[in-house]
């Protein structure tokens, strides 16, 4: 701690700790060590009210990066539910649809089942790992350009510019009291966000309905109350969220920086200040008097002004930054504005930050992707995905699941044959009706099968049967196998009466008296 | 007690008095959120305590001004439930039992019904699997044996009148003789060689052929294949109610055995007999009405049940069935 704080034994026990502080070397600068607490001022409160961050406008690649993505990200939200697919008049023809009520989930040619939602497990574990892969090599660029609350923010954040003005303009505003002006200003302003707020929780519903019919009945109040009640919730939380509580989010509610401080090394790229060549800092005109004593930061509070959740990069890597790079666009500018070379506030690497700082040349940012860190991620990453794919090639869209009648385990019959009972539950996962083949195999000769809706004088070793579009049938099936015939272990085989010729066979027991 | 408060210099604020291996805890007042909420849930408690149940006395809890009780929901969901189920009830009433297996999607809905009250008044003797009880001579419900006919209409009969049941009229009666005492034992011996031979497991006799057509085969018939009208069970199968080993059936001859199920027409409403009587006939053994006409007996006046192929007509559940529930 650098407080100067007079010898008194409550310190080290009772006093508020820092969190605010740095990690770098730059945590002993005395100009960080200004903003801290000295005996002369009033004790700090303990509840500091929340400095609203008014983010300054600026321009440079990696602001129009991240416009690219908000682009991107919003449209996929946007507008993938309205593509259509057509899958037959049995499926619904949505691209995209979460099918809640019918426990499908559509994405354009694939359809999952429940019991295939290892698929769904295995693209959360890619999201996992590929959050690793994301953050060993590029630090936090998740929470910089991708991550919702960002994107929201940074559009709220547009919304304020235009409403307001940039940031000196809303500052002045924030300040100003309450007047016709300030009040007309604000109204625009949050009905603007609530406009898009509910923008944003409806387009969240539509991916469980067909969209224009969820989206007419939305609006003729025929919607599920569950539509209503998402649309609510999601209009509150991106209007709270987004509008109001911006950056206190990804500091105190957000789990994903305590982690990824944890995944980071000192080989990932993260935003730094490059202390060494910035400091001590000087203005232009002092610096032009006396070039030896100035680095190049010329403390002109850009980074700072332009920081979406308001931190001052120069203290060193923080909870607050989430690596956006809008400061490295700002000092960039600066820095070509008084002839400086850029990269004051770059990409870099702790490690190479640490070889520059000894006096090495500066590397490209690039080069920190390439590591055994990186690939082993990615490599782990596209396995996952390569062995889902592989899943998805040879899965069979039919399927047959046989559980045995075990009250009773077996049936006497009047001829002395034994008869079991089996509930079959047959699977056709395509969107037409298909007729299947139902056989029994391993059984001995004279077997005979039927069903709940197939006659006793009909039994036979096989069975055809149809099985409605994209459902489950499920089948009362009885097999008896003749007097005196042993019988044990045997299968069901399904068989699609189609071109597909798909199969499935699902071995079981016979039970018989006295083979218990 | 604590000595005099303390102050905290550098933050202004109190110790709480305590020290704990030099450790001290300021006495931080508590976030004005947290605070508020604590004070809404003391008053939501409050309200709580007024409009529910909730003050234990003596004999039972304050009522509430709202008058809830779990039992009243637990009633209104059981009536909620009996209007809903209503309209299936009155179709099946008016449904004749051999024109139920015409409509499949009625059908199922009476074997569900019918499985539910098996559950209540019948898994007690016949078992929960429906397998009966051989040696108490429960009979098992899944296999093809009926003494007394496996047609929907001839359970549901057995259902509402019983079998050898004091309560009707028109319950199902037959009695077998006792024949202790009246034959040699070699007599005896000879008609339990007869009767096994029906099914092979044993030489005829001569002896015991005569005495069968003589005191037997007018139920039982000629060939022991048993006769339903009366109740006579069949003695050529390999399903035997009170065991079909020789002494088993010396036993039944001698001192025979009659089991007694009671009626239910008079505990249970015609719909849930009549469920009851499908659920028991779709266990795997029931008896369609044409299969007993092409077995030779008496052809009986029953609708023929929906003929099916070998490819069953589907009730197409079409893109609409059930697809209306979406978000």
């Amino acid at each position: 701690m650098s407080v100067s704080d007079p010898a008194s034994p409550e310190k080290a026990a009772g006093a508020p700790r820092d969190w605010g502080g740095a990690l770098s070397p730059v945590q002993a600068d005395p100009i960080a060590a200004t903003h801290r607490h000295t005996p002369s001022q009033p004790p700090p409160k303990l509840y500091e009210k929340r400095k609203a961050v008014h983010n300054k406008r600026i321009d440079g690649p990696f602001r129009r990066f991240k416009w690219l993505v908000m682009v991107i990200t919003l449209g996929i939200y946007y507008i993938t539910p309205w593509i259509r697919w057509d899958r037959g008049e049995y499926a619904p023809d949505q691209a995209v649809l979460v099918d809640l009520a019918n426990r499908r989930f559509y994405m354009f040619d694939i359809e999952i089942w429940p019991h295939e939602f290892y698929f769904v497990a295995g693209l959360l574990i890619m999201a996992g790992i590929g959050l690793f892969l994301v953050t060993s090599a590029v630090g936090r660029a998740w929470c910089g350009y991708s991550c919702p609350q960002t994107v929201w923010t940074d559009l709220f954040q547009h919304v304020d510019r235009f409403i307001d003005g940039d940031r000196n303009a809303r500052l002045r505003l924030d300040k100003a009291p309450w007047g016709p002006s300030k009040i007309a200003r604000r109204a625009a302003k949050w009905s603007i966000y609530l406009v898009i707020s509910l923008l944003t929780g409806g387009a969240w519903i539509l991916y469980f309905a067909d969209a224009p019919t969820l989206f007419a009945d939305f609006f003729t109040l025929q919607a599920a109350p569950v539509a209503y009640a998402t649309v609510g919730i999601l209009t509150f939380t991106t209007f709270w969220l987004g509008g109001f509580m911006r950056e206190q989010v990804c500091i105190y509610m957000c789990p994903w920086p305590r982690i990824q401080a944890a995944m980071l090394d000192e080989k990932s790229l993260i935003v730094t200040y490059k202390d060494w060549r910035g400091e001590p800092r000087g203005s232009v005109k002092k610096a032009a008097k006396h070039p030896d004593q100035f680095g190049d930061c010329v403390d002109c509070l850009q980074c700072v002004a332009v920081c979406p959740t308001g931190i001052d990069i120069r203290e060193g890597q923080q909870i607050g930054c989430i690596t956006c790079a809008l400061c490295i666009d700002a000092c960039d500018k600066v820095m070509k504005d008084i002839g400086r070379p850029r990269g004051l506030i770059d990409y870099a690497t702790l490690e190479q930050c640490e070889a520059e700082a000894a006096g090495a040349p500066a590397t490209p940012a690039w080069k920190a992707l390439i590591r055994p860190r990186t690939f082993i991620y990615f490599g782990i990453w596209g396995a996952i995905g390569a062995a889902l794919l592989f899943a998805l090639g040879t899965r069979t869209r039919i399927d047959l699941t046989v559980s045995p009648d075990r009250n009773p385990p077996f049936m006497l019959m009047k001829d002395g044959a034994v008869r079991n009972a089996y509930t079959l539950r047959l699977r056709n996962m395509e969107g037409r009706p298909r007729d299947m083949e139902l056989a029994l195999i391993g059984l001995p000769k004279g077997s005979l099968m039927w069903t709940d809706r197939i006659r006793r004088e009909d039994a036979a070793e096989t069975q055809l049967l149809s099985v409605p579009a994209d459902e489950t049938r499920i089948v009362r099936a009885y097999v008896v196998v003749p007097e005196g015939a042993a019988a044990d272990d045997f299968a069901f085989r399904l068989t699609s009466i189609d071109k597909t010729q798909e199969q499935d066979i699902s071995p079981t027991t016979f039970a018989s008296p006295g083979a218990q | 007690m604590p000595e005099k408060t303390r102050i905290d210099e550098p933050t202004g604020t109190e110790f709480v008095g305590h020290e704990w291996d030099g450790i001290q805890e300021l006495n931080t007042p508590l976030p004005r959120w947290w605070l508020w909420t604590f004070y809404a849930t003391i008053a939501w408690a409050a309200v709580y305590v007024v409009l529910y149940p909730a003050w234990p006395m003596v004999e039972r809890a304050t009522d509430g001004v709202l008058g809830w009780s779990s039992r009243g929901d637990l009633a209104e969901e059981l009536s909620a439930a009996d209007m809903a189920r209503r309209g299936t009830f009155e179709k099946i009433a008016a449904t004749d039992i051999t024109k139920l297996p015409a409509d499949p999607e009625l059908m199922g809905q009476a074997i569900s019904g019918g499985a539910a009250a098996f559950k209540q008044h019948c898994v007690q003797c016949h078992g929960a699997g429906a397998a009966g009880y051989e040696q108490y001579g429960y009979p098992n419900l899944n296999d093809d044996d009926w003494i007394w006919g496996g047609e929907l209409a001839e359970i549901e009969y057995t259902l509402i009148h019983g079998i050898r049941w004091d309560g009707s009229r028109q319950t199902r009666l037959a009695y077998m003789p006792a024949f202790d005492g009246i034959f040699e034992k070699a007599q005896i011996d000879g008609l339990i060689s007869h009767v096994l031979s029906f099914t092979g497991k044993a030489q005829g006799s001569a002896v015991g052929a005569q005495l069968y057509s003589q005191n037997c085969a007018a139920c039982h018939q000629p060939a022991g294949q048993g006769d339903p009208q009366q109740g006579a069970p069949a003695l050529n199968d390999a399903i035997w109610l009170y065991g079909g080993e020789a002494a088993d059936i010396r036993k039944q001859i001698l001192y025979p055995r009659h089991g007694v199920m009671p009626g239910w027409s008079d505990k249970l409403d015609p719909v849930t007999i009549k469920m009851l009587a499908a659920y028991v006939h779709s266990r795997g053994g029931g008896e369609t009405a044409t299969e007993r006409a092409g077995a030779g007996e008496e052809a009986r006046e029953v609708a023929p049940a929906k003929k099916e192929g070998a490819i069953e007509e589907e009730v197409a559940a079409g893109p609409e069935g059930g697809r209306d529930e979406r978000l």
